[in-house]
């Protein structure tokens, strides 16, 4: 579904990522973790679209389709989903007028005819039932006035809505208490398919209790020094990055 | 500054007098003389008037204009060339055509007993003692010289009164038409009366039904009396080749309110002067306007809010969206006067621009003579939201709808202070499309302008 082969990319000509490879096949959930300043949400931004990153060499495929060539909402509309770690307050734009707008959107992309308003409105109860989001938070602007908790949960409502092929969770764990953690964790699993994938960015363990990953990936200084199963998160989790680099002779 | 220019109007005004006279009323008449004398003391304003500083309105009086033809009759057939095209928006209808009172097209048996609804100059011959106490009693015709060229030529325009205890169920809405083969300079002259206890929407839609070029100066005089509640809501889209200095002054009494909205949306050079005083305790004022600009429009709107009483709140709000080479300014001054303790006022100018070119000056004043007072105010100048953009483009929405759907949540907090519920909803169209850089007028007008 994705390949990464050697993504190098640099913000106002600071190399972040410095080669990484990576490959996620459908049905897959891949976890990354890796200290502050390692590159993380970099590959998310950089995967996105987000133009202040460069890419300056490497390649990177989604759906047998090079992702460098498609704007990032043509990324979107082909089934790239980013839950931001700091999602943005946008006032003035209510939640189920830009959720509309997005979901058809994507459905035009696919071939599919524009929801009628009631049948929008059916879907958008239904996933709000499905992440425990609160009711009134769709009446609102996007994210504006949200509590750190509400605008993750806000983002997995935004993917429960969206459908999409592959989501990229970044950070989507920090600043939430167990509570909230474990709906957003709850909601991830049960959209999860055989047919899609997701990659969870995070520092800790603790989220991948609920998330329970294939693969963990290890990202220090912009590579990925070293993968592994569940297990190696949760190595990581007790012996710290230290042993990473001393095992990697970093 | 032109002494020659100044001269010409002079001029202009010593031509007119006596027509002007003929058809207008002795009450109007009886002011004549010292708004002439003031004009003549003062002259036009120039860019070193520090109230015109950045709204120069010479380049504008130097063209060649004609003033209205007042023994010609009316066009009559204005209903076939004018529709309102709000839909939902049931009104009572006034029309003025070139700065005077056209028709009164609403049902005047179901108005509330004493309203009066008609041309200044007819209404101030019919009942001088409900015109008399306000007429040109707000009007700075002294300090702001083309508030005193509307009082020397003025020779007509609407009288609003709307009697105690009334509740009007339906807005009167006034639309302004101008039309005519030449260019044209309108003076009109509006008072309204919401007297105690009353309560009313009026809907002002300035339209231009011809290609040419116009210049309307216009002065309104509004009066809320105690416990009254006046909304005053002006659409300004005429086209792009027609300009107007709108001067508003409110007089609010105790616990009354006057809430008004301006809609910038088409225009070329626009100045809107809005002076609000709450002379009482328990005043207040809402004041705001949005204003859309494109190529070279101008849009100036300039405020001064006086609390000369205890326990008065005014809130201000003003915004513009800014497409190519076109600019807007925002001056809005808060004077607390030394007995308006207790006040609370708060100001908001902010500006979005979507060029280089184009460019927004934003000038916060407070003067403040009162101790124990709340006030603040903030301007913004700046541009769409990459973070924001970003975000959206992520779920799927392209740059442009994105861009559009910023644009409008931007717009949409001054439209979401308009209480006429389907004038909103077609202010959120006009705008939307506006924005979409679709012609916005309203669909049932004849002209085809630019």
């Amino acid at each position: 579904m994705l390949s990464i082969k050697n993504l190098h990319a640099s913000i106002e000509g600071q190399e972040i990522l410095k080669g990484i490879n990576l490959d996620v096949k459908p049905g897959e959930i891949h976890a990354i973790m890796g200290p502050n300043g390692s590159g993380k949400s970099t590959l998310a931004s950089v995967l996105a679209g987000r133009d202040i990153f460069e890419v300056t060499e490497g390649e990177v495929t989604f759906q047998g389709e090079d992702l460098f060539d498609k704007e990032p909402d043509e990324r979107a509309k082909d089934g790239l989903f980013l839950s931001f770690q700091y999602p943005v307050e946008i006032p003035g734009v209510s939640m189920v007028n830009f959720m509309r707008t997005a979901v058809n959107e994507i459905r035009k992309h696919r071939g599919q005819e524009e929801l009628k308003s009631s049948d929008f409105l059916k879907v958008l109860r239904e996933k709000k039932a499905l992440v425990e989001i609160d009711s009134k938070l769709t009446n609102r602007s996007v994210n504006e006035g949200f509590s750190g908790g509400e605008k993750k949960k806000n983002e997995i409502f935004q993917m429960a809505m969206l459908e999409p092929k592959l989501s990229i969770l970044d950070e989507t764990d920090s600043g939430l208490d167990i509570d909230a953690l474990r709906i957003v964790a709850n909601g991830v699993n049960k959209l999860k398919t055989k047919d899609n994938a997701t990659i969870v960015i995070t520092h800790y363990q603790r989220l991948l209790d609920y998330i329970v990953p294939d693969h963990v990936h290890i990202l220090y200084d912009g590579k990925i020094v070293k993968s592994g199963d569940k297990q190696l998160a949760v190595d990581l989790e007790q012996h710290g990055y230290e042993w990473v680099k001393k095992e990697m002779a970093l | 500054m032109s002494t020659d220019l100044n001269q010409k109007y002079d001029q202009l005004i010593a031509d007119n007098l006596d027509n002007v006279q003929a058809h207008s009323s002795n009450l109007l008449n009886s002011y004549r003389k010292d708004a002439q004398q003031a004009f003549h003391k003062n002259g036009l304003p120039s860019i070193k008037n520090e109230d015109y500083k950045y709204t120069n309105v010479l380049p504008l009086y130097k063209q060649d204009w004609n003033l209205p033809q007042l023994e010609k009759e009316l066009p009559m057939n204005i209903n076939e060339i004018f529709r309102c095209d709000v839909p939902n928006l049931d009104t009572d209808l006034v029309l003025t055509v070139n700065g005077r009172f056209h028709e009164f097209q609403g049902n005047a048996d179901k108005l509330p007993e004493g309203t009066i609804i008609g041309g200044l100059a007819e209404m101030s011959e019919k009942y001088p003692e409900i015109v008399k106490p306000y007429l040109f009693q707000q009007a700075e015709q002294d300090t702001d010289s083309l508030v005193a060229l509307n009082g020397a030529l003025a020779v007509d325009g609407l009288f609003i009164y709307i009697p105690r205890n009334a509740v009007f169920e339906k807005p009167i809405q006034i639309v302004n038409l101008l039309l005519g083969e030449r260019p044209l300079l309108t003076h009109k002259r509006n008072l309204v009366v919401a007297d105690e206890n009353a309560q009313s929407q009026i809907v002002i839609c300035d339209h231009t039904l011809s290609a040419e070029r116009f210049f309307d100066n216009s002065v309104t005089e509004v009066v809320v009396k105690q416990n009254a509640r006046l909304e005053y809501y002006n659409i300004q889209n005429q086209h792009n080749g027609s300009s107007q200095i709108s001067s508003l002054f409110a007089n609010v009494h105790r616990d009354a309110t006057f809430h008004t909205s301006t809609i910038s949306l088409h225009g070329g050079l626009i100045r809107n002067n809005l002076r609000i005083s709450l002379l009482e305790e328990g005043a207040h004022a809402d004041a705001s306007g949005l204003s859309l600009t494109d190529r070279e429009q101008h849009v100036d709107n300039h405020t001064y809010i006086d609390h000369k009483a205890a326990n008065c709140t005014s809130n201000q709000f003003f915004k513009s969206v800014l497409d190519d080479k076109s600019s807007t300014a925002f001056t809005g001054r808060i004077m607390v006067q030394p007995d308006a303790q207790q006040t609370n006022a708060y100001q908001s100018n902010k500006s979005l621009l979507l060029t280089d070119d184009a460019s927004s000056n934003s000038r916060p004043q407070l003067e403040i003579y009162a101790d124990d007072v709340k006030c603040s105010h903030g301007a913004t100048t700046g541009q769409i939201d990459e973070e924001a953009l970003f975000y959206m483009r992520q779920r799927g929405i392209n740059q442009r709808e994105a861009r559009l759907l910023l644009m409008f949540a931007f717009a949409y907090e001054v439209i979401d202070k308009i209480n006429v519920e389907p004038l909103a909803l077609r202010i959120e169209d006009l705008v939307n499309k506006r924005l979409r850089g679709e012609l916005s007028r309203c669909n049932n007008c004849e002209i085809k302008c630019q």
